[in-house]
């Protein structure tokens, strides 16, 4: 595929969008499975 | 009345955790794959504008950025006024899950337009009405963000944040319809007119376009979602440590 003389615009875009892209579910994913675990030790200790 | 108070059922924190469980893994299988259906169709199966060249190609991701960076606003313009009227603490935690997912949203599009810009118009930003009001919208959902960081008393910040959503949503509005109202400025008005139909674009590039436009509504769903998830169990976390300390 030949992106002509904006290749250089078209993939800066598109880097651009999938690194903010990536980096918001990214950060979701880590603070869900961070709090989570927290939680579960946190209710284990007032249980056990 | 017995048919709305069981909607009004589905925030309650234990019920929401519930749905929202079982929706999820759905809505990350339809976001992602149409996401992808829709990039990989627009970037590698379609040709280029006779005006634009390759850099029609952009469209794909500025124009479903956009519309969510907007539509995300007026999701925590409607989570606001939920919480100041009914005060169900899972509509504020929505608002504050969908504030960092819709900035990204703001800046994907500013960048995008930007890159686009350039070779198009011959400068990467303008003073041009649409693209001043995105400007700032993007600074109201930092603030928001700021806001609800910087008060620890919840339901206060629960409060402010929503006045500040509200006033913000003005530039939502004005970011939809800038180019509308003020017919001027180098940004083109709306390609894919929902409400008044008429659209501007033509079908070969329009379908990758707006499977794409669906794929980003889902993921962003799925995305605040999982933030309103894990800023219920913050908060049951929250007042488990605080128990456990006294």
């Amino acid at each position: 595929m030949d992106l002509g003389q904006y290749a250089f615009e078209v993939l800066a875009a598109y880097g651009a969008s999938f690194a903010l892209l990536g980096a918001v579910v990214a950060t979701t994913l880590i603070r869900a499975r961070r709090v989570r675990r927290a939680l579960e030790e946190a209710e284990a200790r007032k249980n056990g | 009345m017995h048919a709305m108070g069981s909607i009004w059922e589905y925030a309650n924190p234990r019920k929401f955790m519930g749905w929202t469980g079982h929706a999820l893994p759905w809505l990350w299988a339809i976001g992602l794959g149409l996401c992808a259906l829709g990039l990989v169709w627009g970037f590698f199966f379609t040709g280029d504008d006779f005006r634009m060249g390759s850099t029609v190609k952009i469209i794909y991701i500025h124009v479903p950025a956009a519309l969510m960076a907007i539509n995300g606003y007026f999701l925590m313009f409607a989570a606001a006024l939920i919480w100041l009227i009914r005060r169900q603490p899972v509509s504020a935690l929505v608002g504050r899950a969908a504030a960092p997912v819709g900035l990204v949203m703001t800046l994907i599009g500013l960048v995008t337009g930007a890159i686009w810009g350039q070779p198009m118009w011959g400068t990467w930003w303008a003073w041009d009405p649409r693209l001043t009001s995105f400007l700032i919208l993007a600074l109201f959902y930092l603030g928001y963000i700021a806001l609800w960081e910087a008060i620890s008393d919840q339901d206060l910040a629960g409060d402010l944040t929503a006045m500040l959503a509200i006033v913000g949503s003005v530039f939502a509005v004005l970011s939809r319809y800038a180019a509308r109202f003020w017919n001027q400025g180098l940004h083109q008005g709306t390609s894919v007119p929902v409400v008044t139909g008429g659209r501007t674009i033509d079908d070969y590039f329009f379908w990758p376009l707006a499977i794409t436009m669906v794929g980003f509504f889902f993921l962003f769903v799925a995305l605040v979602l999982v933030r309103a998830r894990t800023e219920v169990r913050a908060r049951r976390l929250s007042v488990l440590q605080a128990r456990q300390a006294i």
